[in-house]
């Protein structure tokens, strides 16, 4: 077959117009569909800026925590690696206070505080480390409430944010999770992840987004308190305004949003 | 001029296929890594950077330390180093190269690395780092290849080349300090959370990138024609010297603030390094190597008769260059993840696969530059023959 200059001129005009059609046309199918994907539903909690409070009173034996511990990491396919250390993917754990709050130390404190285990999390900082030094803004804190989340597509697994954060909240899979995820326990509405990625504590926005609490929050009997930090009468403000409490490493300047009641 | 690269000696293709050898095993070995993640590194939880970003950290420095010989032959009109610009140009290139390599072995998701670009992200180091590196590859590889060109055809260099080099003069330190901004802007970490780290990075490239230098400057000379200047070479030592004095001076300033300080934080990390901490002490062999051969390097080069001796100046570039390797290529980045933001320690050394990578990127460097000297040189064999290049530097 062969093409004269008009036909193949004609040829290229008409395939140009129809393909700027529909690139227009699936784009604002796109905007459209990714609209649907984040219109809230109407039971959704929503906040400013969410901010935890963990009431150490209330945490009375190693249960307490490990509750909050598995509840976490049941819901969101945590895998549980234990074939070498090194490797750990972990979103919320224990430390004990010389651990957790460096810079408090003191020798003659009571014994029962100095190793007093902590529950650690990631602090959803109201200036995050993470979030400036990420390259791809993989890790990004939410406008709407403050939460500082994970594109665990995006991630190209450079690990500047786990050089980063002051907290050690982050995890890198350093290989791939699946295997050590319990199938009979998995949580088919969370994603699992793949390796070469960093993850960590999202404040279950995926949960909040249904109306429901965090799942660590909801098992811990009251001993983590939940709420909106800039909503005066919110239960976090209340305890803060009554209880003295402290956070993590403040004087970073990186605002962490969880505190802790000893 | 790439046709150059194809007419060799034995000895030249010995070299050739000896270095497509250890590539071929290295990335055999990244096969492996990138179907199994980073696990099959000794990097953790804790210590999340190893070798890795340790060696493209100091390749930046040597990528940086071009400019020790283009400055004083451009700005200074230091003609000496006419002979050396190519060298050290042709070096910048293959370490820029080597950088790039390390930053995308330590990759996760190697395969998602556009995304640096497709998502530029103004506020973080990485991006600023990718547009430097970049921007100073480009500058030396259009700078390096048209003089040369020139060179071969025995006319003077385009005009619009002399502004290039002017920028990429003062491009060069802006790699290295923006690579010392990943560290030095992170809070947390106070081994690395210092003013100083950028101006310490930078003393130690101009000593260990032109100490590199001598040493390649010293081989072409043994095994071609072409010689590179016996006064450029002495030059080049006296860099070396103050530099590495200079570089010595930051360390002790840090030693100082940390340990008259005495704030736990600021000397934990060099009482791990230097002496180990709570019974971990897995570095502290190689960090007392890297020290002694620094004192070695130091004894060496301060004094004008021995400097002068090429054999001894050989020997304290070699001692020089594997002091800041380890300082700079291990030790600097070890130290700022050790003690973990817990005050606890997970010690870190680099597995079979990763060293036989890391082998692997040091290989391909060396073939860029082995390709790019063997051009370099059987240009100027042809346009100046004479052994000790008198006559190009009386003529000039």
């Amino acid at each position: 077959m062969s093409v004269n200059r008009r036909d193949f001129l004609k040829i290229v005009s008409m395939s140009t117009i129809l393909s700027i059609g529909g690139v227009a046309s699936v784009s604002s199918l796109k905007n459209q569909v990714e609209a649907s994907q984040i219109s809230t539903s109407p039971a959704a909690l929503t906040a400013k800026r969410w901010a935890m409070v963990v009431d150490m009173s209330k945490f009375k034996s190693e249960q307490d925590y490990q509750k909050c511990i598995d509840a976490c990491h049941l819901v969101h396919n945590v895998p549980h690696i234990t074939d070498n250390p090194k490797h750990e993917v972990k979103w919320i754990w224990t430390e004990t206070y010389e651990h957790a709050f460096l810079g408090n130390e003191d020798v003659y404190r009571a014994e029962k505080f100095q190793h007093m285990p902590f529950l650690m999390l990631c602090n959803h900082c109201e200036n995050p480390p993470c979030v400036r030094v990420c390259p791809t803004q993989a890790t990004f804190k939410r406008k709407s409430d403050g939460i500082v989340m994970m594109d665990m597509h995006r991630c190209i697994g450079c690990r500047f944010c786990m050089a980063g954060c002051p907290y050690g909240a982050r995890s890198f899979n350093y290989k791939n999770p699946r295997p050590f995820i319990d199938e009979s326990k998995e949580n088919p509405e969370f994603p699992t992840r793949m390796k070469g990625v960093v993850e960590k504590c999202t404040l279950c926005y995926e949960r909040l987004a249904k109306g429901l609490q965090p799942a660590c929050v909801e098992v811990s009997n009251g001993a983590l308190i939940f709420g909106d930090i800039e909503d005066p009468n919110s239960a976090v403000r209340k305890v803060l305004s009554e209880r003295f409490t402290i956070r993590r490493r403040p004087e970073l300047g990186t605002g962490p949003s969880v505190y802790y009641i000893i | 001029m790439l046709e150059k690269a194809i007419y060799g000696g034995r000895r030249y293709w010995v070299w050739i296929f000896f270095l497509l050898g250890l590539i071929s095993v290295g990335f055999l070995a990244y096969l492996y890594q990138f179907k199994n993640g980073l696990g099959v590194t000794g990097m953790s939880r804790d210590v999340s950077w190893g070798l890795y970003i340790g060696q493209f950290t100091f390749l930046v420095g040597v990528a940086a330390s071009g400019v020790m010989v283009v400055l004083p032959y451009y700005l200074h009109d230091y003609k000496k180093f006419g002979r050396l610009t190519i060298l050290g140009e042709f070096l910048a290139i293959a370490a820029v190269i080597m950088c790039m390599l390390f930053i995308f072995v330590d990759l996760g998701q190697p395969l998602r690395v556009l995304n640096v670009i497709l998502h530029p992200t103004l506020n973080s180091v990485m991006f600023y780092d990718m547009l430097v590196l970049s921007g100073y590859l480009f500058l030396n590889l259009l700078i390096g290849w048209t003089v040369l060109g020139a060179e071969r055809k025995e006319v003077a260099p385009p005009k619009w080349v002399k502004p290039l080099i002017i920028l990429s003069i003062a491009w060069a330190p802006s790699i290295h300090t923006v690579t010392a901004f990943l560290y030095a802007g992170i809070p947390g970490r106070h081994f690395w959370l210092t003013a100083i780290l950028a101006a310490r990075f930078l003393a130690s490239a101009f000593a260990g990138g032109p100490a590199l230098l001598i040493i390649l400057a010293l081989i072409v000379r043994k095994y071609t024609k072409f010689d590179p200047g016996k006064e450029a070479i002495q030059s080049l030592g006296k860099i070396v010297t103050y530099c590495m004095l200079i570089n010595v001076f930051f360390l002790g300033l840090e030693l100082f603030t940390a340990f008259y300080s005495q704030i736990p934080g600021h000397m934990h990390s060099f009482i791990y390094l230097y002496a180990g901490l709570h019974g971990h002490n897995q570095l502290v062999p190689i960090m007392w190597v890297s020290s002694i051969l620094a004192v070695i390097s130091i004894g060496l080069l301060v004094f004008p008769q021995i400097r002068k001796n090429e054999s001894l100046l050989a020997v304290a570039c070699v001692a020089t260059f594997f002091s800041l390797w380890i300082d700079k290529g291990f030790g600097l980045v070890i130290g700022g993840f050790v003690p973990n933001p817990f005050e606890k320690i997970t010690e870190y050394w680099p597995t079979l696969p990763e060293a036989l990578i890391t082998l692997a990127v040091w290989a391909i460097g060396f073939l860029i530059l082995t390709i790019l000297y063997k051009i370099a040189i059987s240009i100027k064999e042809e346009v100046v023959f004479d052994k000790y290049g008198e006559k190009q530097i009386k003529a000039e």
